[in-house]
């Protein structure tokens, strides 16, 4: 209010009483303090989002970074041709379906000189990861020819091992509170000593699909099933979108129709993502019956939930064409469709593929409308097609977040940091669609 | 151009998609139900999927909590739906009626084994030797005093009992919406209240269960609607503080918490198993017994989660915390499942 009282701007008010004209020290004291207050809000909040951000990702990277390495134990297990493949047959069903774990137990059993008693054997296999057995055979399957050697394999060690070189576990604590007792902390020390453990890249993480056993779980399956479902969403939500915005902005008369459509999907851009979860349910699972757990119906149900987006995105970018675009065109001659294929729609692309990229990374975090149609789940095998059973990037870390073991902990916080980088190249490729082929008049 | 070969595209591509989703036929077993089961069911399939490498596909495993399982295990037969529901609960008679109005006439339970309900505290805090009754009076919104209920008035375990630490009373405990509660409030809760004269005055079956079960609001008493996680980081801020868990849980996390006696009796899964602990509940899936011959490998899948190599008591469900059955408790369930038993 203190601005209308300004000698300056007052000059045409020729009822008012002459003021001075000199200006009021004071006044313009306050008048900059006020400002600087104002900057200083600016500035705050701004600081106050940078704060949690740098809080979220320095803790999300200290807690995350131990997941990308994984404890390793080298052992010389002897692929004994009597157990791999019983008289002599190497055909696929056998090597399948070898006893690999006890294979790798002798081997563990000669390295740590374990002798017969039953308790301190379990406690020497309780190092072994469960899934050991089938990383030595998917080196058998790669090469049959190592049957009959004594060959040295890497094989993972169990999570407890690992949490426990991490230091995730102190060793001071008294022996009932902890998950592996004296001896087998011992052994591991001895392990450790002879080079036979040893942290290595944790490939698994990226590759596998779930498990029970933390060192075997990775995010193979929640990747491959969240990309197709962002390709379905591209494939449905983008063309679908942009014909109904093409429509409504080109063709569709102004009447209270159109009004109301418009409303209704300003409105559905703003509806819970759950509900979309419903509708996918009874549409595409309970109508089409389209198999259950599939990324194809993650994605239909995603896609419809980003229409609105693409619509509302799409509209505003054709609305940015200038109109004389339009008119030089017709004027040449120019066809209203060969106006919007040729003119319009070429030039609004940029917005239009930002707004549906935008679109879609709101759609990567979703798991609300995932949960109905069935993607929350434990799924082991990685995903051929779009039909078969997958997760999405969300959900796994929810699953892990909500997992008992302790070496679960930095693998949701990785689980979280891999989901962040799809985000982040996403947006940048956004960015750069927009830098590289807007046009400003 | 561009709208018009996009648009033939995306009919092309949905029509594909709606024709493959009818045609296609399902090899894959669908499991869906509750969280405290899945852990388990995750390594049976887990192992299934391994075992039978080649031959069948590893199933799917669903959360989402026992409710929720057998209302979609209920929804109706055939492919669409799913094969088998995990429930940390018995089937209630009102989803039988359910299943049936939808032509799931035939249903096979399957009991796993048990889960042991424990309360833990934090290292750092004191040690508790707790009796139902104890927890009872920490946790009832009304308690007898003198002859009369009252609003609860403790607020110390001390006032309680002298045996018990001089420490305020804080618990976290399930949430209504966890299968867990109801084990809570039956075999802490009602057993505990069950002494007590003034309890024991009520005539009105009614009123005698609210004064055992209704919890009080105050917020010394606080319900987790999340996982034993967010229990376990509650706990991890005050540690003063009791909470629930599941055995299972408390194991991996024995570092950080450590657990309470009822009774007398410490949990542990022999404890447990043999019925000395009180705080326990059996664990069960159902099965579609119409899915089983058309389904591939779903009988071969029950067979293998009730084989001692999953349940047995050097299982491998059991080293995640699973209580196994007595030897003849699993023999019997493998038999009644070879039989076609059915739930009615």
């Amino acid at each position: 209010m203190t601005d209308s009282a300004l000698p300056m701007t007052v000059a045409d008010s020729a009822t008012s009483a002459p003021r001075k004209l000199v200006l009021d020290k004071k006044r313009v004291r306050s008048r900059y303090a006020a400002e600087r207050r104002f900057r200083a809000y600016g500035i705050a909040a701004i600081a106050f989002g940078l704060f949690f951000l740098a809080w979220l990702f320095v803790t999300l990277i200290l807690q995350g970074y131990g997941a990308l390495q994984q404890s390793k134990m080298r052992l010389d297990v002897t692929l004994d041709a009597a157990t791999v493949a019983p008289g002599g047959q190497v055909d696929d069903n056998a090597l399948r379906t070898a006893d690999y774990t006890a294979l790798l137990r002798t081997a563990l059993r000669t390295t740590l000189g374990v002798g017969s008693d039953r308790g301190e054997r379990r406690d020497a296999y309780a190092l072994l990861s469960n899934g050991a057995d089938t990383e030595l055979r998917n080196r058998v399957l790669a090469d049959p020819s190592l049957i009959g050697k004594t060959v040295s394999v890497w094989v993972s060690a169990a999570a407890d091992v690992d949490t426990l070189i991490k230091g995730q576990i102190s060793r001071d604590l008294p022996e009932n509170q902890r998950r592996l007792n004296d001896r087998q902390i011992a052994w591991t020390d001895k392990l450790v000593a002879d080079g036979r453990l040893e942290k290595r890249f944790n490939t698994a993480l990226f590759v596998n699909g779930a498990s029970s056993d933390p060192e075997q779980a990775g995010m193979g399956v929640a990747i491959i099933g969240s990309l197709y479902m962002m390709l379905v969403v591209l494939l449905t939500a983008l063309p679908v979108g942009v014909a109904a915005a093409v429509y409504l902005e080109e063709f569709a008369p102004r009447n209270r129709w159109t009004d109301l459509i418009e409303v209704n999907i300003n409105n559905l851009a703003a509806v819970p993502s759950i509900v979309f979860g419903l509708l996918g349910l009874a549409i595409f699972l309970n109508f089409f019956g389209m198999p259950r757990s599939a990324p194809v119906v993650g994605g239909l149900v995603l896609a419809l939930m980003t229409l609105p987006v693409v619509i509302i995105a799409t509209r505003a970018s054709i609305k940015a064409v200038p109109p004389s675009i339009r008119e030089a065109a017709l004027g040449v001659g120019a066809s209203k469709m060969q106006v919007i294929t040729h003119h319009v729609v070429p030039l609004a692309l940029p917005g239009i593929l930002t707004g549906t990229i935008i679109g879609m990374a709101r759609a990567l975090g979703e798991t609300a409308p995932l949960l109905l149609i069935g993607m929350v789940a434990f799924v082991v095998a990685t995903p051929a097609t779009p039909f078969d059973p997958a997760t999405a990037l969300p959900v796994q870390i929810y699953m892990w977040a909500g997992a008992s073991e302790r070496a679960f902990v930095e693998r949701t916080s990785a689980a979280i940091l891999i989901l962040l980088v799809f985000l982040i190249v996403m947006n940048a490729a956004a960015v750069v669609l927009r830098r590289r082929f807007e046009r400003r008049w | 151009m561009l709208v018009r070969t996009l648009t033939a595209g995306t009919f092309t591509a949905l029509v594909a998609v709606m024709a493959a989703g009818v045609a296609q036929a399902r090899d894959q077993i669908q499991i869906a139900g509750s969280s405290t089961v899945l852990p388990f069911a995750n390594i049976a399939a887990e192992q299934f999927g391994k075992t039978f490498s080649g031959k069948f596909k590893t199933p799917i495993v669903e959360s989402g909590g026992s409710s929720a399982g057998l209302k979609n295990f209920c929804g109706g037969i055939g492919e669409k739906t799913i094969d088998i529901a995990n429930s940390s609960r018995k089937i209630r008679p009102n989803e039988i009626e359910e299943c049936k109005k939808n032509g799931v006439a035939e249903i096979q339970e399957i009991r796993i084994g048990y889960d042991g309900i424990v309360f833990a505290s934090s290292t750092k805090g004191g040690t508790f030797v707790l009796e139902p009754k104890h927890v009872y009076l920490a946790v009832a919104a009304q308690v007898p005093v003198k002859g009369a209920l009252a609003p609860n008035p403790y607020t110390n375990w001390k006032q309680i009992d002298a045996k018990l630490p001089d420490q305020p009373i804080q618990l976290f405990i399930p949430g209504e919406k966890h299968g867990t509660r109801e084990v809570f409030e039956e075999k802490v809760l009602e057993a505990g209240c069950h002494d007590f004269p003034e309890i024991k005055a009520l005539t009105d079956a009614k009123a005698k269960a609210n004064a055992c079960k209704a919890v009080r609001k105050d917020g010394l008493s606080v319900d987790i609607d999340g996982d034993y996680t967010e229990t376990l980081a509650r706990i991890q801020r005050t540690p003063t503080a009791i909470g629930v868990f599941g055995l299972s849980f408390y194991e991996q996390n024995k570092d950080k918490i450590k657990v309470a006696t009822v009774s007398g009796i410490e949990p542990t899964i022999d404890t447990i198993a043999s019925g000395k602990y009180p705080v326990s509940r059996p664990l069960y899936f159902y099965v579609k017994k119409a899915h089983l011959s058309v389904i591939p490998g779903l009988k071969e899948y029950v067979e293998f989660f009730l084989s001692d190599k999953i349940v047995g008591d050097e299982g491998m469900a059991t080293d995640k915390g699973l209580i196994p059955m007595p030897t003849p408790e699993r023999t019997k369930m493998r038999a009644d499942f070879g039989k076609g038993a059915l739930v009615n």
